[in-house]
């Protein structure tokens, strides 16, 4: 004769069905169901659950803990190259505009001088600072990169794993939204000290000053990137 | 939103605001003026020109020379100027670089109208006339009668069209008529620049509304002065004044029933920037007014040069190049007439 018919709420998991002959305990998961049914159906979904990842009570827990620390590695990787390339572009778009139109009228060949010639040459200067916040983002690209490994399934989802992940995650955000915010600030600056350059040669070096604040803020977050990054460790291959 | 146009103004417009900026570079000095002031002729004059920026523009005139030349060939440097900017903006600087020479085409419009009335040759006006305010029916201007001729003929397909919904009569053109006619019209075109100038936003709605309150207040004061004793009605001069400024909608109301210059300083003076202009004249002169403003306009326009990423700049260092050929017009003039202890009377030193 049939079992008797028990009375389950919609989603409630079978467990006396679990198969325990399967690596992994497995849940069955119904949508919405009506109360009376009594054996699994054959549209029945399978979750599965890994062992040791945290049972976290709402579905938004459940989702962001059961993605992959690598994709959140990696995703740190590309925002810490490219939005500082974005903030570097940014900064110099801003500078190089103002510093070719400034140079028309200001173009400062007259003087024989060697010390001289090469103070004008400085004047790329500017766009230097802002190329260097592009530099910093592929260093710490470059770093991030070599701090990812390989390991083993069953440990992808450990505590260890999902640290590791999240260290790599922020410390590209770290540095790339530095660096943005860095070059946009340095090609600012250099606009106008482009174009105070070109009505007054003794302000340049006096604006420099002022870009050498501004691209310190770059470094800083380089420095608390390579913090960050210098604690993901993978948990060792048991 | 204020203050966020610095990361995307250099997109466009960073170019133009840099070459604006040293052409700016380039004025004329107080030295200059001084070495200018203390010229014997002519010859002169046109010496210490060669050595500043005038330089390709002048070197190549003849000896006698006049001083209808010397204005010609500055105007010139700034046109040459002034197009350079134009080809190279894009969009909206290229419509708010239009919209600073309408006022030097509604001139223009006026001047030919008035020539024509008092039977002048055509060509001969056309000579006179700014050439940043040039368009190509100008010519035909001659032949209009009256108002309404003027506007179907000519002026509806110039950008001058939207601003004649005000004064399209059928009276025909007398010397009164045409004054009203010009005031009418600059008054809708600084309305409308100023509009435009709103529409903008940013830094650049700030410092252009400023200078153009400046500018619709000069010219409400300039409008009192000149038709105290004339037969321009009270409602009719209420009618020119613009409305937006610093006078407006108060001030207006006492300019309109002004009668001489004094109860114009009692109205001014009520205005703390505007007291600090008339402070500096005395009582029952109106000569040293024009000078008081023109140095007060010209201290607005520096100062917008203190600000990075907007338009003004344009705007101001037009102004400010025609302020320097006023000031060369009046040292020329007072050189070649050898009245050379009149000369401060009306040169503005821009820096």
């Amino acid at each position: 004769s049939s079992p008797a018919i028990p009375r389950l709420a919609p989603c409630e998991p079978r467990t006396h069905l679990a198969v325990s002959s399967l690596p992994h305990r497995t849940r069955l998961v119904f949508p919405n169901q009506p109360p009376f049914l009594i054996q699994p159906r054959s549209d029945a979904r399978t979750e599965i659950v890994q062992e040791g990842a945290a049972e976290m009570s709402t579905s938004w827990g459940s989702a962001l803990t059961h993605i992959s620390p690598y994709t959140f590695a990696a995703i740190g990787i590309a925002v810490s190259i490219g939005v500082s390339v974005l903030g570097a572009a940014w900064g110099i778009f801003i500078t190089g505009s103002s510093l070719i139109g400034a140079a028309i009228k200001a173009p400062r060949i007259t003087s024989k001088n060697l010390i001289r010639e090469i103070a004008t040459s400085l004047k790329a200067i500017c766009v230097i600072f802002c190329e260097a916040v592009a530099i910093y983002g592929v260093i710490v690209a470059i770093i991030l990169q070599t701090k990812l490994e390989s390991v083993p399934t069953s440990q992808m989802y450990a505590a260890e794993s999902l640290r590791a992940g999240y260290a790599i995650f922020a410390s590209g955000l770290i540095v790339g939204f530095a660096n943005l915010v860095c070059g946009v600030c340095v090609g600012i600056i250099g606009s106008s000290c482009a174009l105070s350059d070109a009505q007054n040669s003794s302000l340049f070096v006096k604006i420099l000053v002022i870009e050498i604040f501004g691209s310190a803020l770059g470094l800083f977050g380089v420095i608390v990137g390579i913090i960050m990054s210098s604690q993901a460790t993978w948990p060792a291959k048991a | 939103m204020y203050g966020w146009e610095m990361l995307s103004f250099n997109i466009h417009d960073g170019f133009l605001e840099a070459i604006v900026r040293g052409n700016r570079s380039g004025l004329l000095t107080a030295a200059d003026y001084n070495n200018l002031c203390q010229c014997e002729n002519l010859d002169d004059i046109k010496m210490h020109l060669t050595a500043t920026e005038y330089g390709p523009y002048l070197q190549n005139e003849p000896s006698p020379l006049h001083t209808t030349t010397i204005v010609e060939k500055c105007t010139l440097k700034l046109v040459d100027e002034y197009k350079h900017m134009l080809c190279q903006a894009n969009e909206p600087l290229s419509t708010f670089l239009q919209y600073i020479t309408y006022g030097h085409m509604i001139d223009n419009v006026v001047l030919i109208v008035t020539g024509t009335l008092h039977e002048r040759d055509v060509n001969e006006l056309l000579e006179k006339c700014h050439p940043l305010g040039m368009f190509d029916s100008i010519a035909s201007l001659a032949v209009a009668q009256n108002m309404r001729e003027l506007y179907r003929l000519v002026l509806v397909d110039t950008p001058l069209a939207p601003y004649f919904s005000e004064c399209i009569t059928s009276e025909d053109l007398d010397d009164m008529n045409i004054e009203i006619m010009r005031n009418t019209l600059y008054k809708a075109y600084l309305e409308d620049f100023y509009k435009f100038c709103q529409k903008l936003g940013g830094a650049t709605a700030e410092i252009m509304c400023d200078l153009l309150s400046f500018e619709a207040d000069r010219r409400a004061v300039n409008i009192t002065i000149n038709s105290i004793g004339t037969e321009l009605t009270r409602d009719d001069r209420r009618k020119l004044y613009s409305n937006f400024g610093l006078l407006y909608p108060y001030g207006h109301e006492e300019l309109a029933v002004c009668e001489d210059v004094d109860q114009v300083r009692g109205v001014m003076e009520k205005y703390p920037p505007y007291q600090a202009i008339f402070s500096r004249i005395s009582y029952g002169e109106s000569q040293m007014l024009d000078k008081a403003f023109y140095e007060e306009e010209v201290r607005r326009l520096c100062l917008s040069f203190e600000q990075q990423f907007h338009y003004a700049v344009f705007f101001a260092y037009i102004r400010l190049r025609e302020q320097e050929i006023r000031n060369l017009m009046w040292i020329s003039e007072c050189v070649a007439q050898n009245q050379k202890n009149r000369v401060h009377d009306s040169v503005v030193f821009i820096f």
